[in-house]
């Protein structure tokens, strides 16, 4: 009997054979278990799918995304230490990996930082402050964000799952074709790849769009656009991105997957495909991606300064005009990844040059940060430190970015330790810390308590000096020579810079460590570290006007905004004690498990396609349209709070 | 005192964190920063260049930093004016300054980009090298029509010639790089890529793929062998004769064999037997892709690259 219709290619040979890999298969697994069975034991099954997966808060959903992102991040953590450790120890003959599964470990890392961590970071802190930001009670569409974070988790599910059985892409982040092309890839490892970035992606879609809807639909009345708290520019500008951008990845995705499946010749190297296609593709998508992860952390940081400096931000206009400016030119510069395709001089200096001119509008915010210090009264809190560091090691990723951008130069450093060391320059030194201060600065606001300062700086402390030690000696490498993605190599000068690169990424590996510690510690220490008044760092904008941690409701009474530093000119005009009659009904969305059911059945589509079982996907596909077509015949979405209810509940929580 | 001593700490550890760097690379080469190809000299002056123009912008940004974060700090009850929230001219000129900087720039980066582009021949009063190469899995195979010698992984020049190169891949996308000499290129299916250097010292440079392409990717590396040009031309009129001799022909079975994915332990040299070798490579790849007029033309499914390396694809 054949039961290769029912299983597709699903084999023991997929099981993972790399000791190191065993491990994870197995304590993976093992650790879900544990959290499961505890669980149950405190009987909290209840508790957590009516307060948490079933929610359409946006507060509870933004938690969960950072949970995920803080999750991960430890996962593609472990996997850098490693693979640092295997290139500072490679050349005595220790080997922690054999170059398959190194080369899925560095795919797994590039993949799950930007799509899981960055992301899912970005995401979460989205949904904790902008409503709140905004004025608002809720985003748009908040059904719609309950499926965008469980498509997220799905993807998350996937990408994991392929280290328990069937192993990983070995093509790199991007997953260049035809490497990633089934002639020399068949295995499921680039389908794994495919599909937690594809289902994930169609998330980040729709994510987008409701955000998009939610700042230029349900601003408090009165912030015009040009009152709006500049991270909510940010957003706007990088949703709009996410909007324009990610279409294309899912098409790119999506036709590498029927070239993968369907034999089809989108992106072969016979048969008439084009593999630069997908390259040019590709990175249509990938560079308006980082500027999508980017630009909500220089948003971040405008909150973060002018609160901290207790002063207006300096030149807001000017800030919004940058936004905007780069929010254009992301679109004109993809073609500077691969100068060394050999495209004419003219395509490459017109790109060269259009990926300089980004650093004008960079330039001017930092600038305007520079000068919101200016003759303010700066508090050297942890989420200012994180702003220093970042305005130090940005900087510095900006030159080296500069200099990539001369095409000449380019082909002296392309795909080089050089090329490894600028991205991470920029993407931790402004994402990671741009995110991570949001993470201290809004903390208080969704907890009810601060994190601890001493230890934030600490681990802030860390991360810079690992970063330093990690990544400044991957740019002398890159100019001996070495190139990025080695497991091995056979000059024995570079093995000092490759140890010291290694002890780095231990220190930044302290660094989370203390931010985990910290965290454990300011929640064992939550009465100490209560914040009782709602507004902790005397902040500026809506979110420090409720009480911490901010209710379900975010606002009793709808905000009327007359001023961009809202909060801060309200305290300066003396605040009123509201009365009953300030109070109305409001309307609150329903718990719906939609969400879920969609993106478990998505997630089925994905294991349908990577081990080719067609009926599963079948299956699945029709059940994502039943469960769609469902929610749109539920009428009973929304239930309402009397203005009595919210009364009673906002004097108690003013208390 | 107290504060003295953490405010000291930053250049001291940033003093400590040069000095071990330049412990480390005192005694190496940096094939970037120390070329001997023309191209790659011209690179590391723009190089030097392009970080000097941008100190002018970075010096000032730290400068700034450090001194409005000490200066403006909270308990030092220096000036604090909260309502300031711009100033027309200070905008302005934190707008212009970095727009001449990158105006400047960009004039470089167009006249550079032509002057340095890989594909534009290196003037000389000689003729340059014709050397064809093509990326495998995980090899590089030079062939030198002009002599009928075909290499691997080793790649013999003369000093002060131009060399030529043509560029294909019978593998993924590979990337052909030597620091030393200058501009890397990526060698694809089909392509044909260009790439014009000249080597202006002897000795012997390191030569990286660096586009992954597989299992081998980190070991797929060669050595540049640059010699004089006496060396070089006996070199050339002695190789095939010894290749033949080994019974080290380049015909199309041998070339089939070297193409299967394998690492070679050490370099070697053949007599080119197939005279159009890298015609024929190109061709496998050209069948359909870029004249999609005869696109129902089948003549050259023979030759694509699944059936031919791998025994066809699953």
């Amino acid at each position: 009997m054949d039961w290769s219709w029912l299983t597709g290619r699903l084999s023991a040979d997929y099981l993972p054979q790399d000791p190191v890999t065993i491990g994870a298969a197995v304590g993976m697994p093992l650790a879900i278990l544990a959290v499961l069975v505890a669980i149950t034991y405190f009987k909290k099954w209840g508790y957590i799918w009516n307060e948490w997966v079933t929610t359409l808060d946006a507060k509870k959903i933004g938690i969960m995304y950072m949970g995920i992102a803080l999750l991960m991040l430890a996962r593609g953590g472990a996997d850098a230490l490693m693979l640092r450790a295997q290139t500072a120890l490679e050349p005595l003959g220790i080997e922690l990996f054999d170059t398959q599964t190194f080369q899925e470990v560095f795919t797994a890392h590039g993949s799950i930082m930007i799509f899981f961590v960055a992301m899912g970071a970005m995401f979460g802190l989205i949904n904790i402050a902008l409503p709140l930001l905004l004025g608002t009670r809720d985003v748009a569409y908040p059904f719609l964000n309950s499926v965008s974070f469980w498509l997220f988790f799905a993807g998350m599910v996937i990408i994991n799952s392929s280290l328990v059985f069937g192993g990983f892409s070995n093509g790199g982040w991007l997953g260049y074709p035809p490497l990633t092309g089934l002639e020399y890839n068949p295995g499921p490892g680039v389908d794994y790849w495919i599909w937690a970035l594809q289902i994930s992606g169609i998330g980040s879609l729709l994510s987008g769009i409701n955000f998009t809807v939610t700042i230029l639909k349900h601003r408090a009345p009165g912030m015009t656009l040009m009152k709006m708290p500049i991270f909510a520019w940010s957003v706007l500008v990088a949703m709009v991105l996410v909007m324009l951008a990610f279409p294309v990845l899912t098409a790119t995705l999506g036709m590498l997957a029927l070239d993968r499946v369907a034999g089809m010749h989108f992106f072969t190297s016979d048969g008439g495909g084009n593999p630069m296609m997908y390259i040019n593709l590709i990175w249509a998508w990938g560079h308006p991606e980082v500027y999508i992860l980017i630009l909500p952390a220089f948003g971040i940081f405008s909150e973060v300064v002018a609160t901290f400096a207790r002063k207006r931000l300096f030149g807001y206009a000017t800030m919004v005009a940058a936004l905007i400016g780069i929010m254009f030119l992301s679109f004109v510069v993809w073609q500077h990844h691969f100068f060394t395709m050999g495209a004419g001089a003219n395509v490459n200096a017109f790109f060269g040059i259009m990926t300089m001119i980004i650093a004008i509008p960079t330039g001017v915010k930092l600038f305007n940060w520079i000068f919101t210090m200016y003759k303010g009264s700066i508090r050297f809190t942890a989420p200012m430190i994180w702003f220093m560091c970042f305005a130090v090691t940005f900087t510095i990723g900006g030159v080296s970015g500069v200099l990539m951008a001369v095409p000449a130069l380019d082909f002296q450093v392309h795909n080089t330790m050089f090329l490894v060391a600028h991205f991470h320059n920029v993407i931790i030194g402004g994402v990671v810390f741009g995110y991570f201060a949001g993470i201290y600065y809004w903390w208080p606001k969704v907890f009810g308590f601060t994190l601890h300062d001493g230890i934030g700086k600490l681990a802030a402390y860390a991360w810079q000096v690992g970063f330093v030690l990690a990544f400044i000696p991957l740019y002398i490498l890159g100019l001996m020579g070495a190139v990025r993605r080695l497991d091995s190599y056979d000059d024995p000068t570079w093995q000092p810079l490759f140890i010291v690169s290694g002890i780095g990424v231990g220190v930044i590996a302290l660094g989370f460590a203390l931010m985990v510690i910290g965290m454990a510690y300011s929640v064992w220490k939550r009465k100490e570290l209560a914040d009782t008044t709602g507004d902790p760092w005397d902040g500026r904008t809506l979110e420090w006007s409720v009480p911490s941690p901010a209710p379900f409701y975010n606002f009793a009474i709808t905000p009327r905004v007359s001023h961009r530093d809202e909060w801060w000119e309200r305290k300066k005009a003396g605040l009123k004690v509201p009365t009953r009659s300030d109070y109305e009904d409001i309307e609150l969305p329903k718990n719906s498990a939609l969400g879920v059911y969609i993106a478990v059945a998505a997630g089925l589509i994905g294991i349908g396609f990577i081990w080719h079982i067609w009926w599963l996907a079948i299956v699945a596909l029709i059940a994502v349209v039943v469960f769609v077509i469902k929610r749109t015949f539920d009428d009973d979405t929304e239930y309402t709070i009397s203005a009595d209810t919210l009364y009673k509940l906002d004097k108690e929580a003013r208390a | 005192m107290k504060r003295l001593l953490k405010a000291s700490l930053i250049p001291l550890g940033l003093s400590a964190f040069v000095v071990l760097m330049w412990v480390l690379v005192k005694d190496v080469t940096i094939d970037v920063l120390e070329p001997t190809g023309k191209t790659a000299i011209e690179q590391r002056n723009l190089l030097y260049f392009t970080l000097g123009l941008s100190a002018l912008v970075v010096i000032p940004v730290f400068g700034m930093l450090g001194m409005f974060a000490y200066k403006y700090r909270e308990g030092r009850g220096a000036d604090y004016k909260p309502e300031v929230d711009g100033n027309y001219t200070l905008e302005a000129i934190w707008w212009g300054i970095p727009i001449v900087i990158i105006g400047v720039l960009g004039v470089i980066t167009w006249q550079s980009t032509h002057s340095l582009d890989p594909y534009k021949p290196i003037a000389s009063d000689k003729p340059p090298i014709e050397v064809q190469v093509v990326a495998l899995q995980w090899k590089w195979l030079f062939i030198y029509p002009e002599y009928d010698i075909a290499t691997v992984n080793e790649l013999p020049l003369p000093v002060d010639r131009p060399v030529h190169f043509s560029l294909a891949a019978d593998a993924p996308m590979s990337g052909f790089w030597i620091p030393s000499l200058g501009s890397q290129i990526y060698s694809m299916n089909g392509m044909d890529s260009q790439l014009n250097l000249m080597p202006e010292k002897i000795g012997e440079y390191k030569g990286y793929n660096t586009n992954i392409n597989g299992e081998g990717y980190s070991k797929m590396t060669f050595t540049a062998d640059v010699m004089s040009e006496v060396d070089f031309t006996s070199w050339t009129i002695a190789a095939p004769g010894e290749a033949t001799d080994n019974n080290l022909n380049m015909d199309l079975a041998t070339y089939n064999i070297l193409a299967q994915p394998s690492l070679m332990a050490k370099p070697q040299t053949y007599q080119l037997a197939e005279k159009d070798l890298y015609d024929t490579i190109m061709a496998k790849y050209m069948g359909h892709g870029h004249s999609s007029s005869s696109s129902k033309t089948d003549d050259t499914e023979g030759m694509n690259h699944g059936t031919m390396n791998h025994g066809g694809t699953h």
